[in-house]
């Protein structure tokens, strides 16, 4: 799943500004994490289109680009996510960050990893975990 | 008073001191330094015809390029046998200038520091703690031969190990302190937070310079040690501490006239300005061997403090220094050029050349940020790369140098283009004082 990164210096007004620019431009947000520094933070968003969106925000002088990121259906019960997360330490792939959120068309909840292994996909799907796409919430 | 005679020499004794230096200093570094020699022969001024005060307007200047392009030794005029010690400018790479002292400036030097001493009324008897860097820095050394000579104990404690100072200022009976101001003020305020009453103790005053300084900051000193707070002024490249020094009056720094000839020149014509104007400070050396200077441009702006002084010498004074003819800082005693943050911006592909520097105070301490913009291609989706190149610039500078400093990733196009001179600097050091500066 692609996901829009954003870099935006940690002072008031930075985040509302990016996020009005997003929202005039008719682009829908279904979930937002923020990494923050002292001085910065990376804001990360899963929206409708996550290209369009950070051209919208280039053009405004925004520092945004686009990632691939993994997002992984999980089980909407108690233990769903440690389990996710055995079969991941298991094959000693490395999480840089991860943050799940859930939506109205998905049952299951979804967690949204960067992780070390660029075939973690293979490894998740194995072992019989579902790979959420942008088009599963678009539909 | 050290010297009476010589401190206190009308204008026309002066002049002919000063005019009899000149010439035998044009024959001499015409024959014995080639920068002098080409610069004579390309304005086609013969040395000898330098007679007067008034004919130094006719000399060329000395500029810092000067020096750096005859790094190290190229513009000493003593052979390297007579030469027993050197010193630098602050040390910054690639902008380093290099100076050389015969015994004879030595002592030369010792002299005029044992001067401003005297005028700060210490006398032999005085222990003085020389909290001054040791080291190519001209600060601690000067003070620590000034001191000797006086026949006053020196304690060499240098800079640094601020709760040790403390139990030397404490334990040893010290009358006097020498150090930045800025260094004073860190002292004062660990003393406070250890207990210690700095005015219960013996010492009665205190040396202060390297750095500029407000007012308002000898006030809080005089005020955190109970001492009385005597600006010293120098630049290595004219000898150190002790080119000029304040008196009890405290109205401007008595420069050692005997010694050096100063001129205040209008910063755009180079035209000498009348006492009491600003311009730029030059100074020539009337009596340095090691590295002997003609008309060295300071980049110090100020102006002579008009009329006569109360202590009864007759050296004319400097007012203390409010500002700087070019871009060079003084940052916690070191000479940083912003042109050597840009060099190591440059050779981070991370981080876009687009860069400000701000200066703040924390307490005592300058303390320094550079903002740069991240580079809009680079990947910075994981906060350990930002981390990552955060620490690649900041150990770039710091070894560039010699000073750490904060560095903080702004977003790109945050920095304010300019077509001329960019604001590359905001100063807010003495923002807070600057109602009472003069």
């Amino acid at each position: 799943m692609k996901q829009l990164s954003v870099f935006l210096e940690n002072a008031p007004g930075h985040l509302a500004r990016m996020t009005r620019l997003l929202g005039e431009a008719g682009h829908n947000m279904y979930a937002l994490m923020t990494a923050d520094t002292a001085d910065y933070g990376v804001v990360r968003v899963i929206c409708d289109d996550p290209d369009a969106a950070a051209q919208t925000l280039r053009d405004r002088d925004i520092t945004a680009q686009v990632h691939e990121v993994c997002a992984v259906a999980v089980p909407d019960r108690p233990g769903g996510l440690s389990d996710l997360l055995d079969t991941i330490a298991e094959a000693s792939i490395d999480i840089s960050y991860c943050y799940c959120f859930v939506h109205p068309s998905c049952s299951d909840a979804v967690t949204v990893f960067r992780l070390s292994d660029s075939e973690a996909t293979v490894v998740l799907e194995t072992a019989g975990y579902r790979i959420v796409e942008l088009e599963d919430f678009n539909a | 008073m050290l010297d009476e005679r010589e401190q206190c020499l009308s204008r026309e004794e002066r002049d002919v001191v000063q005019a009899d230096l000149l010439h035998k200093l044009c024959r001499h570094v015409y024959d014995h330094v080639d920068t002098y020699r080409k610069k004579f022969d390309e304005f086609d001024i013969d040395p000898a015809s330098i007679n007067t005060v008034g004919d130094i307007a006719s000399l060329p200047f000395t500029v810092k390029d000067d020096l750096r392009a005859a790094y190290p030794y190229k513009m000493f005029a003593a052979p390297m046998d007579d030469i027993v010690r050197v010193h630098s400018s602050s040390g910054t790479t690639g902008q380093v200038s290099v100076v050389g002292y015969t015994q004879r400036d030595l002592d030369m030097w010792s002299r005029l520091v044992a001067r401003a001493l005297d005028a700060a009324g210490a006398t032999a008897a005085d222990i003085m703690q020389i909290s001054y860097g040791y080291g190519l820095f001209t600060g601690g050394l000067g003070l620590h031969y000034g001191t000797e000579h006086l026949g006053a104990t020196a304690i060499p404690v240098s800079g640094g190990n601020t709760q040790r100072q403390i139990q030397i200022l404490r334990d040893f009976g010290v009358t006097g302190i020498a150090a930045t101001p800025s260094y004073a003020v860190l002292i004062a305020e660990t003393a406070q937070k250890l207990g210690v009453d700095l005015r219960e103790l013996p010492i009665r005053f205190g040396i202060f310079g390297a750095e500029p300084w407000s007012n308002a900051l000898r006030a809080q000193i005089e005020e955190a040690f109970g001492l009385e707070a005597f600006d010293i002024y120098g630049l290595s490249e004219i000898l150190g501490p002790g080119v000029g020094f304040e008196c009890h009056e405290h109205d401007g720094l008595h420069i050692n006239e005997d010694h050096f000839l100063i001129e205040i020149l209008d910063t755009e014509t180079l035209a000498p300005v009348a006492d009491g104007t600003y311009g730029e400070v030059v100074f020539t050396t009337l009596t340095k061997e090691g590295i002997p200077l003609l008309r060295y441009r300071t980049r110090d702006i100020s102006r002579i403090v008009a009329g006569d002084c109360a202590c009864g010498r007759t050296t004319r004074r400097l007012e203390r220094i409010t500002g700087r003819s070019d871009d060079m800082l003084i940052i916690r005693g070191v000479n940083v050029y912003p042109s050597q943050i840009e060099q190591v911006l440059l050779d981070v592909a991370q981080v876009a050349p687009h860069y400000q520097i701000v200066l703040s105070k924390k307490g005592a301490l300058d303390d320094v940020e550079v903002r740069v913009e991240l580079d809009p291609q680079v990947d910075f989706d994981e906060i350990r790369s930002l981390e990552r190149i955060t620490n690649i610039v900041k150990d770039a500078l710091a070894s560039a140098l010699a000073i750490s400093v904060r560095v903080k990733l702004v977003e790109s196009g945050t920095i304010t283009r300019s077509e001329g001179k960019a604001q590359r600097l905001v100063d807010l050091r003495n923002a807070e004082e600057e109602g009472e500066k003069r």
